[in-house]
């Protein structure tokens, strides 16, 4: 199909969609307004259970099942990039030498890189207090982990982010998340009193089994594209 | 304003389209698939919104007070996001593949069948 024929079917199928949408929008509640029956359901649920996070409350409580699902793609897409992104028998991984790095670069990396692990684990913690939550949490772990290579280059990430382990964290933390849905886990422990550390029953815990699962597939997934990017050296070239 | 909100999000995933549609290079088309999904989420948000309302997170020390804009919208944005960034995570590892085995990215030249 010609770029031209293509551009003319999306723009009769964009035309028909427009309008539909334009359509469903006008029988839409107004914009703003105050009657959203879903919300005061689930804020009121959320408080009965203490959570002062409704957003967290609904993710790990009330969706729960949807957040092991969604755990379960998260699994999907790292084994799908790691099988995807395997090196190829004519491709063998090299020794990359230390490359120079930007001092500056380095020292803003050494200094920001506690303050970052510090605040993802911050984010993981008080999850169902504050906004934010175990899925933030990881990635800021994880983008945390690799200013490790802005400051030292690929040699020292590689050399301190053993990957083996955060395979194994993966996918231990995700067969938790599983075996806590699959044997029915209710939101059993004590709630606790709203707007303390302590509370929530099992929001806090999923929250951090989450973050875990989070990080450590970011880190696996990152690093088979830092692979690609820097440490295969193809034999053809 | 209720057609700004809704219509920022119809046209986000318009011009996502049709960025993919016209595009030159995989890994374009992967950014426009992200602002198409972009819409998505400006959609429920603007769905929950409640003028006036602050956010459904009750942080120690501010009181638990009622109304909050819709935290359920929300919650499934968030898994809008998840889901988005794992597809594109997966469209990349395939970007890099087809460009290793046909050197190139372009899907205009992407027409032979190999293999």
């Amino acid at each position: 199909m010609s770029r031209r024929s293509r551009t003319v079917v999306f723009a009769a199928g964009a035309a028909v969609l427009a309008a539909f949408f334009a359509l469903a929008v006008a029988g839409l509640p107004p914009f703003g307004n105050t009657d959203h029956p879903y919300r005061d359901l689930a804020v009121a649920a959320s408080l009965r259970q203490s959570t002062a996070n409704v957003v967290s409350s609904l993710t790990f409580d009330l969706r729960g099942f949807d957040t092991l699902g969604e755990e379960m793609i998260l699994l999907g897409s790292v084994v799908g990039a790691v099988a995807l992104l395997r090196p190829r028998p004519d491709e063998k991984e090299q020794n990359r030498s230390r490359t120079e790095t930007n001092q500056s670069v380095a020292l803003i990396a050494y200094v920001f890189l506690p303050l970052t692990l510090l605040l993802g684990f911050d984010l993981l913690v008080h999850g169902h207090l504050t906004p934010g939550g175990g899925f933030q949490g990881g990635v800021v772990l994880a983008t945390g982990l690799h200013l490790l290579y802005l400051s030292g280059g690929y040699d020292a990430l590689r050399r301190l982010r053993p990957l083996a382990w955060y395979e194994w964290v993966e996918g231990f933390t995700t067969a938790a998340f599983a075996a806590a849905g699959l044997i029915g886990v209710r939101n059993f422990l004590p709630r606790g009193v709203v707007q303390q550390l302590f509370s929530a029953g099992t929001v806090p815990i999923l929250n951090i089994l989450v973050g875990f699962a989070v990080g450590a597939g970011a880190v696996v997934l990152l690093a088979q594209f830092l692979t690609q990017a820097i440490a295969l050296e193809d034999k053809d070239d | 304003m209720q057609i700004i909100a809704y219509g920022v999000a119809g046209w986000l995933i318009l011009a996502g389209a049709y960025g993919m549609v016209r595009s030159r290079n995989l890994i374009h088309a992967t950014v426009c698939l992200s602002v198409c999904q972009s819409g998505t989420y400006v959609l429920l948000l603007a769905i929950g919104y409640q003028w006036n309302a602050p956010a459904p997170v009750f942080s120690p020390g501010s009181p638990v007070k009622l109304p909050v804009a819709d935290p359920v919208v929300q919650s499934l944005t968030f898994t809008d996001i998840v889901v988005s960034a794992t597809v594109t995570a997966l469209l990349l590892a395939l970007a890099i593949q087809i460009d290793k085995t046909h050197h190139t990215l372009d899907p205009d030249d992407l027409q032979s069948l190999k293999g």
